[in-house]
């Protein structure tokens, strides 16, 4: 038996960091052992809820009641050809990030091509190429081990950091990996969330020039405006060549 | 909880309350319409386990609160998502509610404030002789029976795990023993629970 199998009962208890989590969730739509097993232990785990049982204050029921009377519920899943369902899921909520990756890769190749389709991300793409590009470009390359590799590379010039990813692992579920640039003073600064995609380039948000490090974590998908856990990646601009 | 229907087609027996189970989820099943009385009906039957479990992890009463509300929301919001072919309802929603929970134990700022109760909290093992579990039930009695057949270690690294909020690597560090052995007993502890108490095929 694999080491990866052995997580199920971390995973059904959300004992794993975020970045086991995302690996054990890709390995999880793989093989169906372990989303039979997992979804076993989550029921088990939950039945030690009844022992800790607790009567919930009035203004809970409350909440509760007027919140979901202002929301309406999603609508249902429908089937989607692609099997994996929840990569699939989460690629349709990115589908424009992932259109503009692409096209940053497209246009990147042929820099005279004619976009009829420009959209509002158009001005990013160009500047991906402005940073990496640029005479005073300084990169940093981290090797993120089962999680992939990245570099960021930096202009000063241009004011601008861009990160190129390579093999990188999906962001747990209900998670979305936020950039942050990091002053000297280690103040972060949020600089966007980075799309679902293993590969790709994208082009952070925000003044670069003055970033001593730019970092990654793991955050809630809409992301948050500071930092809530550890940073899985820090990249060191001080260090850059 | 306690009143007794006729166990519905399907449901593996032992299942706790298998009566329950089948109107919690038919409950959800109607939240997905739109059914706000169907929610207030299953948030009546889940909101002691719900609220407990949140405040087990959480500690503070407010915090715990908060990650309930937000958990109930998410599960109105999702409640078409629900499939009673993967698990019961309150599993469904207890396994959102934890992880809520813990999510909200592992941001940065309730890490320091954890830590100190932590050191307060940790030396007895055993919770069960708190305020908290006079609301005992017979499912809570069979869990505990059940939680008590485990080794020392299995129940403490499930304890830690799942009420504890912690990772396993954590977990491993406060037992003091290898991470694979955390891994293992975590993992052959809720296996244990699962068979005792009947849940899946």
């Amino acid at each position: 038996m694999s080491d990866l199998h052995k997580l199920t009962g971390a995973y059904a208890m959300d004992a794993l960091d975020e970045l086991e989590r995302a690996r054990f969730e890709q390995h999880l739509a793989q093989c169906e052992d372990c989303r039979g097993e997992v979804a076993e232990l989550r029921e088990t785990a939950a039945m030690l809820a009844e022992t800790v049982a607790t009567p919930a204050p009035a203004s809970l029921r409350e909440s509760v009641l007027t919140g979901i009377s202002q929301v309406r519920p999603l609508p249902p899943e429908v089937p989607a050809p692609d099997t994996h369902s929840s990569a699939a899921h989460r690629g349709r909520r990115w589908l424009p990030f992932l259109v503009a990756a692409v096209l940053a890769l497209v246009v990147g190749v042929g820099a005279a091509v004619i976009q009829p389709w420009a959209t509002d991300d158009a001005p990013r793409l160009t500047a991906a190429e402005q940073v990496l590009r640029a005479d005073d470009a300084e990169k940093v390359f981290l090797d993120l081990g089962e999680a992939g590799r990245a570099t960021v590379v930096r202009s000063k010039a241009a004011d601008r950091a861009v990160i190129v990813t390579e093999d990188m692992v999906e962001a747990p579920e209900g998670k979305a990996y936020e950039l942050w640039l990091m002053s000297p003073d280690g103040e972060f600064t949020p600089a966007g969330l980075m799309p679902d995609a293993a590969d790709q380039t994208v082009v952070l948000e925000g003044s670069a020039a003055q970033a001593a490090a730019v970092g990654i974590t793991v955050e809630p998908d809409e992301g948050s405006p500071q930092p809530t856990t550890e940073p899985i990646a820090l990249f060191d601009l001080t260090a850059a060549t | 909880m306690d009143h007794v229907r006729p166990v519905p087609d399907g449901v593996p027996p032992g299942t706790p309350s298998p009566g329950d189970a089948h109107r919690l989820s038919e409950l959800l099943r109607r939240a997905g319409l739109g059914d706000e009385a169907a929610f207030a009906e299953f948030y009546d039957a889940t909101s002691a386990r719900a609220y407990g479990l949140a405040l087990r992890v959480v500690r503070n009463p407010a915090h715990a609160e908060e990650v309930a509300q937000e958990a109930y929301l998410d599960a109105w919001r999702s409640s078409t998502r629900f499939d009673p072919d993967r698990g019961s309802a309150a599993g469904w929603l207890l396994t959102i509610v934890h992880r809520k929970a813990v999510d909200r134990v592992r941001s940065v700022e309730a890490a320091t404030a954890r830590d100190e109760t932590w050191n307060r909290e940790t030396a007895p093992t055993d919770h069960d002789q708190t305020a908290e579990a006079a609301h005992a039930s017979l499912d809570a009695a069979r869990v505990r029976g059940a939680v008590a057949t485990l080794t020392d270690v299995q129940r403490r690294a499930v304890e830690l795990t799942y009420f504890g909020g912690y990772t396993h690597t954590e977990v491993a560090t406060l037992l003091d023993v290898p991470l694979g052995t955390a891994k293992t007993r975590i993992r052959d502890g809720l296996i244990r629970l699962r068979d005792l108490m009947g849940v899946g095929s």
